[in-house]
């Protein structure tokens, strides 16, 4: 049966047909899909874990314990999970794994746009990279084959434009896998240095035999046409290139790790110049050139940054782009913001209306920096705040500590801040974290966590309690605020923030876009009332907007938090008449 | 350049330009043609400009549309019409939900909503269907349809059977809203016959 598939439904369902029995993963943009649809498959075993680490460590866990496994994660998450990626290189594996990691070119949604491959060559691991929906469940299914074939765990690399856009795939049915017997095997799985001495020189000689794959695997193929240029690339920049050049020749690459370099080789000797088109790094290029292949074009025109595209690579290439007519005239931005009664939005304009310093994270909240609440000084990574925010302090000393709080989200904190707070309090800092709980893994979309009482699978989970953990890791000062009173929450933060030891506010209120949010009818302005001072303007709620000297307030996006009627003195915002 | 059709479907993160590009893509592999569809999710979704490319044809290689490729904009906001203009193939015809909601730097007083934007557009010789499809959609029974009216206005522009639009609809919403989107959808489908006879 043929169906569209994201490239990550693709992936979920090259996991299945492969008989995989076992999933792991922290959600990512652009990886999470994965992971939920691997979930749907009843045959699946599939768990969001804290942070990527854990989920890769689960899936090695797995692995050994002799099933098909496999952990899904984005670019920033491999550097979580990095440690053990290292060293199941030299383990090898007992049912195949496999590691997916999504790359985002571009930052449509990343805090950076690294290059993943340096990772499969750095932890010396093959890694495939599919270009299309089509080739998401084909590789995937192929990444166990080769996993199990040469004992390595293997790499499954994407990018947004692949994970997110839908093709047409051909289903194929499951293929169902026994556990494999599980035997104690200390000398390949203890990796104590004894044992990686010996473990070393195999995954040297497996990166050989990986090579020999490479140079005759289809994956691998060259498409011969016009003689005049030859094109190397992967990925997405295959169907880019094919799509400007259709009867070009192209030597397109599944595999990006080790590379087939007698193939490119015999390919650049059958074209007169040869080009390399690839995103971010010269991965491809550099391998090449230090080979003594001749590279007549790549980063020295493509460029390291963003994404291409077909007009992108013709006008590197000096060619014709189609004409276009621009409107003309600079336009307002539309960046993302907070939504109408998030409950973020009272602490960033708390904080904001406080002047303090606030170290941030990586969430939904993030979006607290974007004026006209501008209430955040950084973000760097996952739980960057609180650990960033104890530096922070440590060297600026006491009356820092008192004008400066960290910001974190509960699955944020779950997945790497818990770890600074215990550097916090181990430390003898005075620090404030402020844990904004909403009950959700949000910026994702909506993905429950171990503080929400449910699994991936939907089903009832213990709760990990966020006060006892503070508590429990030496916190004294630990108490829960409604984000949504802002005097209350006011006076929270200025008691502790004044307070002579670690302490945490936990805000604590559901998403607004949870079915659990209480959701109140829309508010209005009486005109009348209204004096037009913008007091409701400064909290950056796009419900409420200005002109004709007066405020109104959308009904279509108003949910009735009252957080604008807590920022006019007129009383000029008013709940709708009970009919 | 290898002969394929570009739609994009541009809007504000909440739209619903997802559901759309579904609807479209299953009636576009129905009908026999390859398809590409690039989506967005995550941070953009939280109210921003979004957009989403469906290309079909004999054979799709890149899912993206790129500058002066789209034979068809569907826009679901003016302001964003407007930002994605240059996308358009010479010739091409932009489908506009003619209103207007207000980005942040506009809400805070930093920036300016341009002014005559419909007029600004059909001065650069773009082919304009516009209609108020929030009201077609509030008719039908719920603002968030205004994704289905687009899709019937688009509808009318193609020569694929109504029945097959309609099945498309019904393979991507839930049961639940069934009626209401298939309401939605003939009263966006009228309102282009409508516009198209005059």
């Amino acid at each position: 049966m043929k169906t569209l598939l994201l490239g990550n439904e693709a992936v979920a369902r090259g996991l299945y047909e492969a008989g995989c029995r076992f999933v792991s993963a922290y959600p990512g943009t652009p990886s999470t899909e994965i992971t939920e649809a691997a979930a749907k498959y009843d045959e699946l075993y599939a768990e969001w874990a804290p942070n990527e680490k854990v989920a890769a460590e689960a899936a090695i866990g797995a692995s050994i314990g002799g099933a098909r496994s496999f952990c899904a994660m984005k670019h920033v998450g491999l550097n979580v999970a990095a440690d053990p990626l290292f060293t199941v290189s030299y383990t090898g594996v007992n049912g195949g794994l496999v590691l997916a990691v999504a790359d985002d070119q571009g930052m449509h949604s990343s805090q950076n746009e690294q290059d993943s491959r340096h990772y499969a060559i750095a932890a010396k691991l093959p890694m495939l990279e599919p270009s299309d929906s089509a080739e998401c469940l084909e590789f995937s299914k192929l990444a166990f084959d080769i996993s199990e074939e040469y004992d390595t765990p293997v790499m499954l690399r994407t990018c947004t434009r692949v994970a997110h856009s839908q093709s047409i795939v051909e289903l194929g049915s499951r293929v169902e896998r026994e556990l494999k017997p599980y035997a104690k095997a200390p000398s390949k799985y203890v990796m104590m240095p004894g044992n990686a001495k010996i473990r070393h020189p195999i995954v040297e000689e497996r990166m050989q035999k990986l090579v020999r794959f490479a140079e005759t695997s289809p994956i691998n193929r060259i498409e011969m046409g016009d003689t005049s240029v030859g094109y190397v690339t992967a990925g997405i920049c295959y169907q880019y290139l094919r799509e400007c050049f259709p009867s070009a020749s192209i030597l397109k690459l599944g595999m990006v790790n080790p590379l087939p370099i007698e193939l490119i080789r015999s390919f650049s000797e059958k074209v007169d110049k040869l080009i390399v088109v690839e995103e971010l790094d010269p991965v491809i290029e550099t391998q090449i050139r230090a080979c003594g292949i001749k590279v007549d074009g790549g980063k020295d025109i493509f460029g390291y940054c963003g994404e291409l595209s077909q007009n992108k690579i013709l006008k590197a290439l000096g060619m014709d782009t189609p004409s276009f007519a621009d409107f003309g005239e600079p336009l307002p931005p539309r960046p993302p913001t907070l939504c109408p009664g998030c409950p973020h939005r009272g602490l960033f304009y708390t904080l904001g209306k406080m002047g303090v310093m606030v170290s941030g994270d990586i969430g939904c909240y993030t979006l607290g920096s974007l004026p006209p609440l501008s209430a955040m000084d950084t973000t760097v990574c996952m739980g960057a705040s609180v650990s960033g925010l104890h530096g922070f302090n440590t060297v600026r000393g006491s009356e820092s500590a008192k004008k400066s709080v960290a910001v974190i989200g509960d699955s944020t904190f779950i997945h790497s801040g818990i770890t600074g707070l215990i550097d916090i309090v181990y430390n003898k800092g005075i620090s404030t974290v402020i844990i904004l709980d909403n009950s959700i893994t949000g910026m994702t979309g909506h993905q429950d966590n171990p503080t929400t009482g449910k699994t991936l699978k939907g089903e009832p989970a213990p709760v990990v309690s966020l006060e006892k953990l503070c508590e429990a890791v030496g916190v004294r000062r630990v108490r829960v605020c409604d984000p949504y009173a802002l005097g209350e929450l006011r006076a929270a933060v200025e008691e502790e923030l004044n307070a002579a030891e670690p302490s945490v506010i936990i805000a604590r209120r559901p998403c607004i876009l949870l079915p659990s949010a209480k959701i109140s009818p829309a508010l209005f302005v009486d005109p009348e009332k209204c004096k037009g001072c913008r007091q409701c303007m400064t909290i950056g709620c796009p419900a409420v907007s200005f002109s004709d000297k007066k405020a109104s307030i959308d009904s279509t996006l108003c949910v009735g938090c009252e957080l604008c009627t807590q920022m006019c003195k007129f009383d000029a915002i008013l709940k709708k008449e009970v009919e | 350049m290898s002969e394929t059709k570009g739609i994009m479907i541009v809007g504000v993160g909440g739209q619903g330009t997802l559901l759309a590009s579904r609807i479209l893509g299953h009636v576009l592999m129905r009908r026999g043609y390859d398809v590409k569809m690039s989506e967005v999710h995550g941070m953009s979704q939280r109210g921003g400009s979004v957009v989403t490319y469906v290309k079909f044809g004999e054979k799709v290689y890149s899912p993206l549309v790129d500058l002066g490729e789209a034979d068809y904009i569907l826009a679901f906001e003016r302001l964003e019409a407007a930002r994605w203009l240059s996308y358009l193939k010479e010739g091409g015809t932009l489908i506009l939900n003619d209103r207007r909601i207000n980005p942040m730097p506009v809400i805070t007083g930093a920036m300016e909503y341009p002014s005559d934007i419909v007029e600004k557009i059909s001065a650069k010789g773009a082919r304009i269907i516009s209609g108020d499809a929030l009201s077609l959609a509030i008719e039908a029974g719920s603002a968030k349809a205004v994704n289905v009216v687009m899709i019937g206005i688009l509808s009318v522009l193609s020569d694929f059977p109504e029945n097959e639009w309609q099945e498309a609809i019904a393979a991507c919403v839930k049961p639940k809203f069934l009626e209401l989107n298939k309401k939605a959808f003939s009263l966006g489908r009228e309102f282009a016959l409508k516009i198209l006879k005059s």
